[in-house]
């Protein structure tokens, strides 16, 4: 699986950080979200779907 | 026999809805009935207008997320919540001494589309960033215990909204802010009016008008005598040009009102719903796993749902949606109460579940929009649920259950007062 995060459509919400923390962290000046992995491993795909199907922004997409 | 548009009229329902007697922590049954029935449907507001209604959670996280659809506030067809909302949630249009014209603005860019609202909202999202807003926990775990303590020191029965659920969050955001605790009275006196449904135009007006003369001067104050909070990163962006003293004074208001008085009702509800559900109640009091009472927090925040007043938005393209076509221009309202019980999502949605950890509910919103503060909503609420019911043990309501007042005239739900003994 690849995860592909659009910076620009991210409104640090927060909901991928707490979906995921493994995988994604914020920005410490605004919030916006930080792409820990780019290709987690198998473990990790549950959390990764939830945080991309919660996401208010629709700021990350999966590839698998 | 044909429905003449005569008929068709007056079958539209009137929005919002009264919740049914004797389930007041269950969405209106009118509601309920249109999920089951109608997808998408016609309604009538305060002002007259019949804006579309939106039930289903899918069809709402759709449109919440759509690019074309607007919260501009500004656009001539937005549907204002309430009278009161409609003369307070715009700065309006101003001639200028040279004979300019300014348009109407937004009150904050809450009510904003992208790429305004975006630029707006990163002036400040960093200190609602979910590992900096856990960096405050001994902090908030501290104003939970003092105020406990006052509490158990103090005469009872006390009302636990004036007590503890409306000071907690007050302290909280005054403490990011860097408002004053002295100043305190004053925010909560005002801040509570403006939220109620009956508050005049006039009233409204002059109560913000008060919090604005307020935090104008304590920005510049921060202008001159920074300190680490969020006033005085707002005073910096207001200096390097980024933002007007009038737009960092509305944003310092919609910050504090934001976080104010939907945490605290989210405590007192909380709390009641709990104690109807004494065996989950004992759990909660009982635990020792931080992720029971994470999704005790997400159960309640989807169960509850304390915006009664539903997202109001407007279409700015036509919009496919639910079997129907928005048409561009035309307004539409999202109530989120009624998606976070569709059955289609959550099975047994009028069941208390505190084992469910309901993620996907919409009570922050969707979209863009969706709540700067949930990070900090949810710490307080996590520490709230842990160590209330911990610590006062035999908690429960010194009155019945009918005669608490609830504010059903209010944009956010709660009630006004909750008397409680121990």
């Amino acid at each position: 699986m690849k995860i592909i995060v659009e910076n620009e459509k991210c409104i640090a919400a927060g909901q991928c950080v707490l979906s995921a923390p493994d995988v994604f962290d914020q920005n410490e000046e605004d919030g916006i979200v930080i792409l820990l992995a780019e290709n987690p491993s198998d473990d990790l795909t549950d959390n990764v779907e939830e945080a991309a199907a919660l996401c208010p922004g629709r700021a990350i997409r999966l590839e698998k | 026999m044909y429905a003449t548009t005569d008929t068709l009229a007056a079958e539209i329902q009137a929005y919002p809805m009264s919740r049914g007697s004797g389930c007041p922590f269950d969405p209106p049954p009118a509601l309920r009935e249109l999920l089951d029935r109608a997808p998408i449907t016609r309604v009538r507001i305060w002002d007259g207008s019949s804006p579309w209604l939106v039930t289903r959670f899918e069809d709402q996280r759709t449109l919440l997320a759509d690019p074309w659809i607007s919260a501009d506030t500004t656009n001539p067809n937005y549907p204002s919540e309430s009278a009161a909302l409609a003369a307070t949630n715009k700065i309006p249009a101003t001639v200028t001494l040279d004979g300019e014209t300014k348009p109407a603005e937004p009150f904050t860019f809450i009510a904003m589309d992208d790429p305004e609202h975006a630029r707006q909202r990163r002036m400040i999202s960093g200190a609602f960033a979910v590992k900096r807003v856990q960096a405050m926990r001994p902090a908030v775990q501290r104003i939970v215990d003092d105020l406990i303590d006052t509490m158990l020191a103090g005469p009872k029965p006390v009302d636990l909204v004036q007590a503890f659920a409306l000071p907690l969050p007050s302290l909280v955001i005054c403490q990011l802010l860097g408002v004053p605790y002295k100043d305190h009275d004053f925010f909560q006196d005002r801040s509570g009016l403006l939220p109620l449904r009956t508050t005049s135009a006039e009233l409204a007006v002059r109560t913000l008008n008060e919090l604005a003369e307020y935090l104008n001067h304590l920005l510049v104050r921060k202008g001159t005598e920074p300190e680490h909070d969020l006033l005085s990163a707002l005073a910096k962006r207001v200096a390097a040009g980024e933002l007007s003293q009038l737009q960092a004074t509305n944003m310092g208001l919609m910050l504090l009102f934001g976080g104010h008085e939907t945490t605290a009702n989210m405590i007192v509800l909380g709390t009641m719903v709990l104690l109807q559900h004494p065996e989950q109640m004992a759990r909660v009091r009982e635990t020792e796993d931080p992720k029971l009472i994470a999704s005790t927090v997400e159960e309640l925040l989807r169960y509850l749902t304390i915006p009664q007043i539903g997202r109001h938005r407007v279409a700015l393209e036509d919009i496919e949606i639910g079997g129907a076509t928005i048409r561009a221009g035309e307004s539409v309202i999202c109530p989120l109460d009624i998606a976070n019980r569709d059955p289609e999502i959550f099975p047994n949605p009028d069941q208390l579940d505190i084992n469910r950890n309901p993620r996907q509910h919409i009570a922050f919103g969707f979209g863009v929009h969706q709540c700067l503060g949930q990070p900090l909503a949810r710490l307080e609420l996590e520490i709230v649920y842990s160590t209330l019911y911990r610590r006062i043990p035999t908690l429960r309501l010194a009155t019945d259950i009918e005669q608490i007042p609830f504010k059903d005239e209010a944009v956010v739900y709660g009630v006004h007062e909750l008397p409680i003994t121990w």
